[in-house]
């Protein structure tokens, strides 16, 4: 029992404080899950604020989130996480279902491809990344929709585009926050 | 920053096999992401039950946050009414006045309208169509489909295709349904083709969204556009499903073929929305209802 409850401590990372703090590991589920419930809130978060808006208006949290770990710590996460981390997004966002899966799927394919060209990679330089995929993803957006219904003209995303793209240094600001207390021992 | 290098694991085959490994599943992944999109874009309604309960987990919270943005804009509102209250009152005994004759000419209009049913002998019982009423708790505000998220659900009798109104005007249909909550497409998309009429003379026209919370009004006869700033147009009824006469938009501007107009009833600012029955059911239980009231040797014949 009391092992039981150590192996559940540590795994949760509480209690603690009264340990030495020589030589000690991260929690490895903190380490693993904060990441991913990150950008699962992010994808919560759009269908839960109380905005009933009536124009495209507010970045895709999820897919900022995603795009700001994916640029920040490459290899992380395998190259198929835009797999489950879309379909989960594709419950909340409002577009046809796989929408996002797809869309997020070609994302981190794309992003992979860009590593391969081993040049120098600064926070400017992750940011133009992020953008283009950003207006990409949500052109794309847009053009699935309209493969469905009705769909209003381009034109009415590109606050929208411009917000995102505004929206993501914030992103990337809340990820590193979220990276030193995940990797805290 | 160098550039990443974990390209390369190094002489190991396991840890070579495992990151192409990665890389087939990812772009497997693609493809059947790809697959369910060409599943859902043929069949829409396909996953509504995944969402459905999405929509439950999130429903508790987005009501707790429009809980809170209530009550943070009742401060501001109480606040500005009070500061305003002398200039306000004076304002609303003006608009008393003159509300004062348009009211007794309505209640005229009135008694003759209801002269005239007698005199057609036509009945017409106000059934009880309202099914629910909610909070408008929040929408997909990040994608490019205008839908609302309504606070009642399928156990409050909320139906696929039920129109939803507020006090001030068509709000829209319901397009998915929760047990506790309801999806609601918005006059403002573009999939929401509506059929209306111009309030004074009764021009039909078609209605749909532009998806920026404007509303382009088209008339089904091509002829003369004679639109204006500031006219009103109502739903007309045809097609079944909304109730005629709910006030629907505004004239904002003329455009080559018809009218840019903004919805009378804002659903950012509507605090209650009613679900209604859709109209010709409603009007066909009236029907049903006069059917079983007919004695059963008659309908037996």
């Amino acid at each position: 029992m009391n092992q039981l409850l150590a192996t559940g401590r540590k795994l949760l990372g509480t209690g603690r404080e009264y340990e030495s703090r020589i030589d000690r590991e991260q929690s490895p589920a903190r380490m693993l899950l904060v990441p991913i419930l990150s950008v699962m809130t992010g994808s919560m978060a759009t269908s839960t604020l109380p905005l009933v808006a009536g124009t495209p208006l507010l970045p895709p949290f999820g897919l900022l989130i995603l795009l700001a770990w994916r640029l920040m710590r490459p290899g992380m996460w395998p190259a198929w996480i835009g797999l489950p981390l879309g379909l989960f997004d594709d419950l909340y966002n409002g577009q046809p279902f796989g929408s996002s899966a797809f869309v997020w799927s070609l994302c981190m394919i794309a992003i992979e491809l860009l590593d391969l060209r081993g040049v120098w990679r600064d926070h400017l330089r992750d940011w133009l990344i992020a953008s283009v995929l950003i207006m990409v993803a949500l052109l794309a957006g847009l053009g699935i929709t309209e493969l469905a219904y009705q769909a209003p003209e381009a034109s009415i995303i590109v606050p929208q585009i411009f917000v995102s793209i505004l929206f993501y240094p914030l992103a990337v600001r809340l990820c590193a926050h979220l990276d030193g207390w995940r990797l805290a021992t | 920053m160098a550039p990443p290098r974990h390209r390369r694991p190094g002489f190991s085959r396991r840890a070579q096999y495992s990151l192409f490994v990665t890389y087939v599943l990812a772009i497997a992944g693609a493809i059947v992401a790809g697959i369910l999109l060409l599943i859902s874009i043929a069949d829409p309604t396909g996953f509504a039950a995944l969402r459905a309960g999405a929509a439950e987990v999130t429903a508790p919270v987005a009501r707790g946050f429009h809980a809170i943005r209530r009550s943070i804009a009742g401060i501001g509102e109480n606040t500005s009414a009070y500061l305003d209250a002398a200039s306000q009152n004076a304002a609303l005994k003006r608009q008393v006045a003159a509300n004062q004759t348009k009211l007794i000419q309505a209640d005229a209009l009135r008694v003759e309208n209801r002269e005239l049913k007698i005199l057609l002998n036509l009945q017409q019982e106000e059934a009880d169509n309202v099914v629910a009423i909610g909070n408008l708790v929040s929408s997909t505000a990040s994608s490019s489909r205008r839908i609302a998220i309504l606070s009642v659900g399928s156990s409050d009798g909320v139906a696929v295709g039920y129109p939803v109104r507020a006090a001030r005007g068509l709000i829209g249909r319901v397009i998915e349904t929760s047990p506790t909550t309801a999806k609601i497409l918005l006059l403002s998309d573009a999939e929401n083709v509506i059929p209306v009429i111009r309030v004074p003379d009764g021009l039909p026209a078609l209605a749909s969204g532009l998806g920026d919370g404007t509303i382009m009004i088209r008339p089904v006869d091509l002829g003369v556009n004679n639109f204006k700033r500031g006219q009103v147009v109502t739903t007309s009824g045809s097609g079944g499903l909304y109730p005629p006469n709910i006030p629907f938009a505004t004239v904002v501007r003329k455009t080559n073929d018809g009218a840019l107009a903004r919805p009378i009833a804002s659903p950012a600012s509507s605090e209650h929305v009613m679900v209604l029955r859709p109209y010709q059911q409603a009007a066909k239980q009236v029907l049903d209802t006069a059917l079983e009231a007919l004695p059963k040797s008659e309908s037996a014949e």
